[in-house]
């Protein structure tokens, strides 16, 4: 225990160099936080997503649509409880560098299917009453500047024209992982005007969500599903919401394999700032180490010192970076919002953390440990003056 | 001619609030061209009286005149030429630029001067033959005993042909053998190159090749 | 510099570990930015050189992109009769109709599905990319069921291989030859014969048009035109323009992300290099003190310690540069955001970026070693020489 109490000490002997390597450390670990943060925030939309919702989708590709009436034969599926459908818009409001999700859905049945987007029962009425209706999530609200009653005006991309729409309802997320950043319209009103403009198109929706009474049944039903439009024109693919998130995550995966890389770099750097610190002060403390082996110290006791202060260095910086990380990842997320809805400091990333600050802690030592161990006494006193 | 002039010099340390005087009201001059020897025990005040002849140290009281100077009317950009110009030191532990060569050494001081590069190589092989090491210029100070480094430092002390050489305990760190030769090698100095030298020492045989002695006990001068 | 620089490189070599200790540092942090720097060049390469300074591509009016667009039969020769169109040889107008289409495709190493994007194209379209090249191979033939290769899709997809075959559209595809062109977008596509696609896909109508013309300087004019005719509804874009507007969402993001991530690390390596440094001025104090009283300025002591600092960052700057280069080797591919197609690019390496990297590490040296040299210019010269 009083090893301990001295390697405290010994690390506040050099304030300066101790606080600087502190301080280093800090950033490094508060740059590793963050990064795996926004690692998280690309697996927000899997992480949100219900074991009990299952999502059929076009199996050649995703952005080949299912023909409508695909939806009464996926409903009698045994299990089946309720069915929605959704069709990307690929829309944009006003500029079109300002991206957004906007999606036309069955008005009828969206909302039972995502409960966790919280609407008031009048602007649920109004948007299943009125044709031109849309909701959309308090964020992207904040963030255009709408409010209930503005009428919203839509340039279609896919979509050509002009979709004039009238906001009725603006939804809060009930879970802090719900996006609100979507934008939902009625897909009754984009098919009615594509029957009359491109007759071809119409009658087809992007994929179905749907609710099964035993998430232990996603497999087998998913099964049923595919099997009974194998060999269609469109063949669909089912699969849990999760694994649907999750496919669009690996559209990104170099992205994000990358910043992994990038944070394991940082722990490599963390290593190197302690290590030097380590080994500068155990170079100078060379001859002392000398003097408390003639006194009769052993290597444990040696080990016990250097160890001591490294960890200490290692633990305080790493605390300080974990502190660090909350304020800097709530700056990120704030200026990223549009692109991470979700973005949040998870328990698991302190965690890692707190492993690296002490792995490092230990690693650091190493090297100055087999010094002081191995320098024979007289060598040790050598080195005075 | 004296070449240095010290009226009524004090100097004192504080610690805190406590004033520790070190040098009490001393007054004396040195006469040019002697080989002098600053004697008296550990804590008498002898470096620091060195120190305030050099300039690298400022009194509380009092004045120091070296060549005429008063050097408290110097900035400390100035002092720092003056120096350059004036001042040859020798320190107890040789203080040697330990990745520099013995020749890097010596030119050290000449790199402060306007001297092209083939002038000071000119200083530096004199100064190095005085001392007896032209044969060990690329060497590193870790290449050579305690007693060539020493006179490598004295060689850096005469390169640039200082007013005055100043040698703090040189012989402090040395064997018998060496020491006697490194003093030899300042009575030298003295007696063939006209070098004044001030010596602070406490070893005797030191103060035996001085001509002029001078103690100093307690801030006080005898 | 009064000081010699012999006096600083010799004393970083004599500290060998710390030194290479705190290079390491550096290099990592300048190889982190440097890299960044290089893979946005390199998106911004391959997008840029899909695209070339006198092609137009016309689109459908605000459709953003050649994947929500079309272009109907009847608008071509409208199009085609347009003054500012270069001719061929046959003086037939250089324009192509091109059918642009996803499919899915698996990739040979992982298994995963990658969407990839089938051009269907006219005869003309070869000519007005002019770089695109048959590196193996030959050109598929006009009716027939034949696609040649972008080289990065041959390489990552299967079946996308010199003789090898592709079921999209309900039938299989012979791939008789793969392309390259100059790493650009173009790469990571699949071409095959228009009108084949067109009946494959069941398509009646195209997906865009591209067209060389004459004087890239009538483009305003031409674009002007085009964009009021009541019979049309299509926006024009320079085809260099589109293309980069293709990655815009991607490499904002990658910019952006990279950057704070560069800034963040560069931090880190600061602290190193001042404790580092200061760890050198207590060490050599009483050289300090030496040089002091030899009569050596405070300032020459501060420029010397800022210069032994600045020594260490520029080595691990230049380190940091050489270990980055080798990525000019790596390929990365990736789903394009805009798009949602697979793009291929690599890591580009400018002079200005080699340039900004050496600022960069210039900066941390300086920055770092700055309080460092005050604090060994500012030593009193008793105190130094007492030290140690």
């Amino acid at each position: 225990m009083k090893i301990l109490k001295l390697a405290v000490k010994n690390a506040g002997r050099h304030k300066l160099r101790t606080g600087l390597t502190i301080v280093g450390l800090a950033v490094a670990v508060m740059a590793f936080g963050l990064i795996r943060t926004v690692i998280d925030a690309w697996y927000a939309g899997a992480e949100a997503s219900a074991p009990d919702r299952l999502v059929s989708r076009n199996a050649v590709n995703i952005i080949f649509p299912l023909p409508l009436s695909y939806k009464e034969q996926i409903a009698k599926v045994p299990g089946v409880e309720k069915i929605t459908y959704a069709h990307w818009m690929g829309a944009y409001y006003v500029d079109p560098k300002q991206f957004f999700a906007n999606f036309a859905v069955d008005h009828n049945t969206f909302l039972d299917l995502f409960p966790e987007n919280i609407l008031d029962s009048a602007s649920l009425a109004k948007f299943k009453a009125e044709r031109t209706a849309a909701i959309c999530g308090q964020i992207l609200a904040d963030r255009f500047g709408w409010k209930v009653g503005d009428r919203v005006r839509l340039i279609g991309t896919i979509y050509a024209g002009n979709w004039d729409l009238t906001l009725v309802g603006i939804y809060k997320g009930r879970d802090k992982t719900t996006d609100e950043s979507a934008f939902f319209m009625r897909w009754d009103y984009l098919d009615e005007n594509l029957r009359a403009t491109v007759s071809s198109r119409a009658g087809y929706v992007g994929w179905y969500t749907f609710k099964i009474s035993n998430p232990n049944d996603a497999a087998r039903i998913s099964a049923v599903v595919d099997s009974m439009f194998k060999n269609s024109l469109a063949e669909t693919l089912t699969e849990t919401e999760r694994a649907f998130q999750l496919s669009f995550v690996a559209m990104s995966g170099t992205i994000i394999k990358s910043l992994q890389i990038v944070s394991y770099l940082i722990i490599g750097i963390i290593l190197l700032v302690l290590t030097n610190t380590m080994a500068m002060a155990a170079r100078e403390r060379i001859s002392e180490y000398a003097v408390m082996k003639t006194l009769g110290f052993r290597p444990k006791h040696l080990i016990g010192l250097i160890t001591g202060e490294s960890l200490f260095i290692g633990i305080f910086g790493g605390i300080l970076g974990m502190l660090l990380v909350f304020p800097m990842a709530g700056g990120f997320g704030e200026a990223m919002k549009y692109f991470f809805p979700v973005f949040g400091v998870k328990p698991q990333t302190l965690l890692l953390a707190g492993i690296f600050s002490l792995a490092v802690g230990l690693l650091a030592s190493i090297f100055p440990v087999v010094r002081a161990v191995r320098i024979s006494i007289v060598d040790g006193l050598r080195k005075v003056g | 001619m004296s070449i240095v002039e010290i009226e009524s010099l004090s100097k004192s340390y504080f610690r805190d609030s406590l004033e520790i005087p070190v040098l009490r009201n001393l007054s004396f001059s040195l006469p040019e061209g002697e080989f002098v020897a600053l004697m008296g025990p550990s804590g008498s005040g002898k470096t620091t009286l060195l120190n305030l002849i050099a300039g690298i140290d400022r009194p509380t009281k009092g004045k120091v005149k070296v060549a005429g100077t008063d050097l408290a009317q110097l900035s400390e950009g100035e002092l720092a030429k003056w120096r350059a110009r004036h001042i040859g030191f020798i320190f107890q532990f040789y203080n040697l630029i330990p990745v520099l060569t013995a020749y890097e050494n010596v030119e050290l001081p000449l790199l402060l001067t306007s001297l092209s590069k083939a002038e000071r190589r000119k200083h530096v092989e004199t100064a190095l033959g005085i001392v007896g090491l032209s044969d060990r210029m690329n060497h590193y100070p870790r290449q050579l005993s305690g007693g060539q480094e020493q006179r490598v430092a004295i060689a850096r002390a005469v390169a640039t042909d200082p007013t005055l050489i100043l040698a703090d305990e040189p012989t402090g760190d040395l064997d018998k053998q060496s020491a006697e030769e490194i003093l030899d090698l300042l009575s030298r100095l003295n007696s063939e190159f006209k070098k004044t030298i001030v010596v602070v020492t406490h070893d005797p045989r030191a103060a035996e090749k001085a001509h002029i002695k001078k103690h100093l006990d307690k801030g006080e001068l005898s | 510099m009064k000081i010699p620089l012999y006096y600083n490189y010799r004393n970083l070599l004599a500290r060998k570990l710390t030194t290479a200790f705190t290079v390491g540092g550096i290099a990592l942090v300048v190889f982190v930015f440097c890299a960044v720097l290089m893979l946005t060049a390199g998106l911004k390469k391959t997008l840029v050189a899909t695209g070339s300074d006198d092609n137009a591509i016309i689109i459908r009016k605000a459709s953003q992109n050649e994947l929500s667009s079309y272009i109907t039969r009847d608008q071509i020769p409208i199009i085609e009769s347009q003054p500012e169109i270069a001719l061929g040889e046959d003086g037939k107008p250089m324009s192509a109709g091109e059918l642009y289409v996803l499919i899915s495709l698996k990739k040979s190493k992982t298994g995963d599905a990658g969407n990839v994007v089938v051009r269907g194209v006219g005869p003309a379209s070869i000519k007005l990319r002019s770089k695109v090249k048959l590196i193996a191979g030959r050109m598929f033939t006009e009716g027939l069921p034949e696609v040649i290769m972008g080289k990065s899709t041959a390489e990552r997809f299967e079946g996308a291989e010199l003789g090898g075959s592709l079921r999209f559209a309900s039938q299989n595809w012979r791939v008789v030859g793969i392309f390259e062109a100059n790493r650009s977008g173009f790469e990571s596509e699949v071409w095959g014969d228009i009108n084949q696609m067109l009946g494959s896909f069941n398509r009646p109508v195209f997906s865009s048009m591209t067209v060389k013309l004459v004087d890239p300087k009538k483009f305003q004019e031409f674009k002007k035109r085009l964009e009021s005719d009541p019979r049309l509804s299509v926006d024009v874009k320079r085809e260099k323009e589109y293309y980069a507007d293709q990655s815009y969402a991607m490499s904002t993001f990658i910019s952006i992300l990279g950057m704070v991530i560069s800034v963040i690390f560069s931090f880190g390596a600061i602290i190193g290099a001042m404790i580092t440094m200061y760890a050198t001025v207590s060490n050599r104090s009483s050289e300090i003190g030496t040089l002091r009283a030899l009569g050596f300025r405070r300032r020459s002591i501060l420029s010397s310690f800022l210069v032994e600092s600045t020594m260490l960052s520029l080595i691990g700057g230049l380190l940091g540069i050489l270990v980055a280069s080798i990525l000019t080797q790596v390929t990365i591919s990736t789903t394009n955001w805009d798009t949602f197609s697979e793009l291929a690019f690599g890591f580009a390496v400018t002079p200005e970026i080699v340039g900004y990297s050496l600022v960069f590490a210039l900066v941390m040296g300086v920055v770092g070693g700055f309080l460092p040299s005050v604090r060994a210019a500012r030593m009193n010269i008793l105190a130094a020489l007492r030290a140690e």
